[in-house]
């Protein structure tokens, strides 16, 4: 079957201003479609970074979050002591007994208060992540009110900055060092010495335990053996899948307004593009009943048509992807609705979404010219010759 | 009388307006020889163009067979019909009917695509036959940028491209001026002569049909066996 190809792609290109309009109307749908997917992925990817794939995380059972768990510092001692976890060569078992608990911290710009997380951490909560890096200041003195800032929280929160000062837990609290861990999510929280911290709070009680296994094999024995001690009443899951469950509903929720939106958009766009192909039916008619009657049959008229549709829906798809890439530079914060506390984290594309992308504008191709490709093919020859 | 490689037999068109039946055709007897060049005249509306249509296989008769070169048109399906006509027929259009997003080299190779040539054979082709209706200078033209004779002269290279035994043209000088009109008919001339085509060509213009060997009359749906 002949594929005029060729004859589409010039007609797209003779009528400049309709083709111009559509393929952007299909390049803002499929930018907007874009923009939510890499706005749900960066999140989950923020999120998903923050575990290591060796680490286990124990908070209480039912909790869900760090934030709601407690865990007595018995039950945390009796944990560390079990085998599956790593041990140092002197011995010491690779386990971190952390807080997390909110306050809340004008942003800087807007001044509207938001939730910071404030993370109590140990010398061993930096060992167990290799992601982390200090890139100014210094580590807070053991014993102090110091402590050291997420680069994203220092960016977007008063008084979270290098040199500055933050009140919480009836202190003030100096910023002594920025650090990165690689674009996670503890990027958006402050650090600061665990006891100091469960001081300050009146908290005698950890949110947390993250510890490193002997082997990611481990894990199912050890979950297994905490959960069942009616001790204990806790939850063990590998820390990646602990922060991946964390941005569940807030990219569940992300993807399923921004599809309905992209969705109710796409109607528009496969509108235009169905006004734009009935319109080139009805402008080249003549041509039609021409094609037919050298011989071209109602399939390749039906393709010619549908191709030329095709092919304005995947320019579109193309410049909206390709605007969307933009976005990458881009960072957001929002509530993480599962702990409450703000996260930043960027747009982020994938070869998924670029996938996803394009089949949107394909259907959308397909559909806004399937009707008038239908209509092309079913002209009979000699009332199209007539047309004028 | 040599054998006939256009026949009509008994052939009637109707159409339909609503209940109203509204007959075109009324009981056509034809028979062209092969390499002949017929000029089918007759006023407005009295079928010339139909007829035209019916041996083209691009409509079909209400009753009676067409036949081309003993295959009876009006026998086969849609499908087949429309593979039939890529290869048996030449169609001259009065407007010409060029793609104008393609150049004139694109628009004469059109039905070379419906063939499995290679490109550089399709290619050969095309050159040929914009050769032979002289324009082999204007490949690269696109129609707006052609005369009207230029472009009715692309639109017979088109015609000819796959080599079919029989060219029908509509009304070829309808739309062209005197000289042009006659550098059109001077070229349908030739491809009969040297090219041995049979043309059946729908014409109001006395000098064009002067060009043809026999001429027909239709007059309100029937035809005129006048030679």
């Amino acid at each position: 079957m002949p594929l005029l190809v060729s004859y589409s792609y010039k007609n797209i290109l003779a009528r400049k201003l309709t083709s111009t309009l559509t393929v952007f109307g299909i390049g803002l749908v499929v930018f907007v479609f874009c923009a939510v997917l890499m706005l749900s992925n960066g999140l989950g990817e923020t999120l998903i970074a923050t575990g290591e794939d060796d680490n286990a995380i124990v908070i209480r059972k039912a909790s869900q979050t760090e934030v709601q768990s407690i865990i007595y510092r018995d039950v945390a001692n009796a944990i560390k002591a079990d085998a599956a976890i790593r041990k140092d060569p002197d011995g010491t078992p690779i386990v971190t007994s952390e807080i997390l608990v909110l306050i809340n911290q004008p942003k800087r710009g807007s001044n509207e208060p938001s939730n910071v997380p404030v993370r109590g951490v140990s010398e061993m909560s930096i060992r167990i992540r290799p992601a982390f890096e200090l890139i100014e200041g210094r580590m807070w003195r053991p014993g102090t009110s110091e402590i050291i800032a997420g680069a994203k929280v220092a960016e977007s929160f008063q008084g979270c900055g290098l040199g500055e000062t933050v009140r919480f837990g009836m202190r003030d609290w100096t910023v002594v060092g920025i650090f990165e861990t690689g674009g996670s999510g503890f990027e958006s929280e402050l650090w600061g010495d665990v006891d100091q911290l469960m001081d300050a709070f009146g908290r005698p009680v950890f949110s947390s335990l993250t510890m490193q296994l002997t082997s990611p094999d481990e894990f199912d024995s050890f979950k297994a053996r905490l959960e069942g001690d009616p001790r204990y009443t806790a939850e063990v899951m590998r820390e990646k899948e602990y922060y991946e469950e964390q941005s569940r509903f807030t990219t569940v929720f992300i993807n399923a307004m921004g599809v309905t939106i992209s969705i109710i958009f796409s109607l528009g766009a496969i509108v235009g593009a169905m006004i734009t192909m009935y319109a080139a039916v009805a402008n080249r008619t003549t041509e039609i009943g021409t094609l037919r009657a050298l011989g071209f049959g109602r399939r390749s008229v039906l393709f010619a048509f549908l191709i030329e549709s095709l092919m304005i829906a995947l320019i579109g798809g193309a410049i909206g992807i390709l605007g969307a890439t933009f976005l990458r530079f881009v960072e957001v914060s929002t509530t993480n609705w599962n702990t409450f506390a703000e996260l930043a984290f960027s747009f982020e594309i994938s070869t998924e979404i670029v996938i996803y992308a394009f089949i949107f504008a394909v259907v959308m191709g397909f559909v806004g010219g399937f009707l008038p490709a239908v209509r092309a093919a079913r002209f009979r020859i000699v009332n199209a010759l007539r047309a004028k | 009388m040599s054998e006939s490689f256009v026949e009509l037999r008994s052939v009637n068109k109707s159409y339909w307006r609503d209940r109203l039946e509204i007959p075109v055709l009324n009981n056509i007897n034809l028979s062209v020889p092969e390499g002949e060049f017929v000029a089918l005249m007759g006023p407005s509306g009295s079928g010339k163009t139909t007829l035209l249509n019916l041996i083209a296989g691009i409509d079909r008769p209400s009753a009676g067979e067409v036949s081309v070169n003993g295959e009876s048109v009006s026998q086969l399906s849609e499908g087949a019909l429309a593979r039939w006509r890529s290869r048996n027929i030449g169609f001259v259009f009065q407007f010409y009917n060029l793609m104008p997003v393609l150049n004139a080299f694109e628009n004469v190779e059109l039905p070379l695509l419906l063939t499995r040539l290679s490109r550089s054979e399709r290619r050969r082709q095309v050159e040929t036959a914009l050769t032979i209706v002289g324009l082999a200078d204007r490949m690269k033209h696109y129609p707006n940028q052609l005369s009207g004779g230029q472009e009715q002269r692309v639109a017979i290279a088109r015609a000819i491209v796959t080599d079919p035994r029989l060219i029908l043209a509509d009304e070829p000088t309808g739309d062209l001026d005197k000289v042009s009109a006659e550098e059109v008919m001077e070229l349908l001339s030739r491809l009969n002569k040297e090219f041995n085509k049979t043309i059946i060509m729908v014409t109001h213009d006395p000098r064009a049909a002067e060009k043809a060997h026999v001429w027909r009359h239709l007059d309100k749906g029937e035809l005129n066996n006048k030679q």
